[in-house]
């Protein structure tokens, strides 16, 4: 059964809701911040996926 | 878990946001991160501050895990712990498998981040302290022997050793010693508290070593350890990563911690009793201090050796 807006369960329930949401989207945050941290520091942009890249060829 | 969750009260309706978060022991938690980041600090070469961030972040994440998986697993305990009755679980905040389920997927949210963020020496290590933690002590140490604290110790002594590995990729003497620093620093600490709480551990059964050997031998074995403990944290002076302000903090700290040691060792039980266990409770929280302040001097020390201060005395050690 669904709860009603002034129900104090359902109030505390949003709140709940909120916070874990903020979470998510810090943590969306923080792994984008590694990402561009990781480039700027010149790591390969690339993996290996089964097929041969030049990229990722170690120079002799 | 075992047999013994009558005590466990109904889980109420609806778990808030701060019951799951108090699962992850925020207090433990806060100790794991400062040692976790002193270790990166302290480590030779440096690391991007984002890198840096985010590794301590996923290793307080693996510790509050293996908390809430500890919590899943001694909810039995708790319940009859005056210490830990108000805990989650027990206090029927949090449904058992939710705590289990939560811990599970923290674990593994923390360990592959790590890895992906630093590297695999630091993943393994968080890996296998969560593994230690919930597993080895948990479920196997502290209900089975007086060394439960004493083994399980080691838990909480990698922070730093993890910090370290995220800089370094690897282990080292440095790493090692401070991981020995707070494993030696962790049976004096559990003790003083296990002297003024036994009846707690004796009713919940736990074997702490005031419960199987009384009081008498636990302050024996408190002095010993400190007497270890000591000479570690002096030895570390002595290190790359020692230097004046951790080496004049480890004289004064473990000097006044042996004179605190030495004394408890002296106490007759009945002085204890009739002082309501005074000097274990101020032995008990200086031991806090402790061992914040000697991981914050080596802190200090990377400070001056970052801004080039330290030179002539590397070349006296």
């Amino acid at each position: 059964m669904a709860l009603g807006p002034e129900h104090p369960h359902a109030n505390r329930k949003s709140r709940s809701n909120m916070l874990l949401g903020l979470l998510l989207a810090g943590f969306v945050a923080l792994v984008f911040a590694i990402t561009v941290a990781k480039m700027m520091r010149g790591d390969n942009m690339e993996a290996f996926d089964h097929v041969l890249r030049p990229a990722l060829e170690v120079a002799e | 878990m075992s047999e013994a969750i009558t005590n466990i009260k109904v889980q109420s309706p609806e778990a808030q946001f701060e019951d799951y978060f108090a699962l992850l022991k925020p207090r433990v938690m806060s100790l794991v991160v400062f040692t976790a980041a002193v270790g990166l600090v302290v480590a030779p070469g440096g690391i991007n501050p984002v890198i840096g961030f985010a590794s301590i972040l996923f290793i307080a994440l693996g510790a509050g895990a293996s908390g809430a998986l500890n919590m899943w697993w001694d909810a039995d305990i708790d319940a009859v712990m005056a210490r830990t009755a108000s805990r989650p679980i027990p206090d029927g905040r949090v449904a058992p498998q939710d705590a289990l389920v939560m811990g599970l997927w923290l674990s593994v949210i923390a360990t592959i981040m790590l890895a992906l963020t630093a590297n695999l020496v630091a993943a393994g290590l968080l890996a296998f302290t969560i593994f230690f933690y919930a597993v080895v002590y948990s479920m196997w140490l502290k209900r089975w022997t007086p060394q439960n604290i004493v083994i399980g110790g080691a838990a909480g002594a990698f922070p730093p050793m993890i910090g370290w590995a995220v800089v370094t990729g690897g282990v080292s003497v440095e790493s090692a010693m401070m991981f020995a620093l707070i494993f030696l620093w962790t049976p004096p600490h559990f003790w003083a508290l296990a002297l003024f709480v036994k009846e707690d551990y004796s009713v919940a059964g736990v074997p702490m070593l005031t419960v199987t050997h009384g009081r008498r031998v636990t302050r024996a074995n408190i002095l010993g350890y400190t007497v270890i403990l000591a000479s570690c944290a002096l030895a570390i002076g002595f290190t790359s990563i020692g230097g004046p302000i951790y080496l004049t903090t480890a004289l004064v700290l473990n000097a006044t911690f042996l004179v605190g040691a030495w004394r408890l060792w002296r106490r007759a039980e009945e002085t204890a009793i009739a002082d309501d266990y005074r000097s274990e409770k101020v032995f008990f929280r200086s031991s806090l201090t402790y061992l914040f302040a000697h991981f914050a001097a080596l802190l200090g020390d990377a400070s001056l050796r970052g801004m080039g201060w330290l030179k002539a005395w590397q070349g006296l050690i």
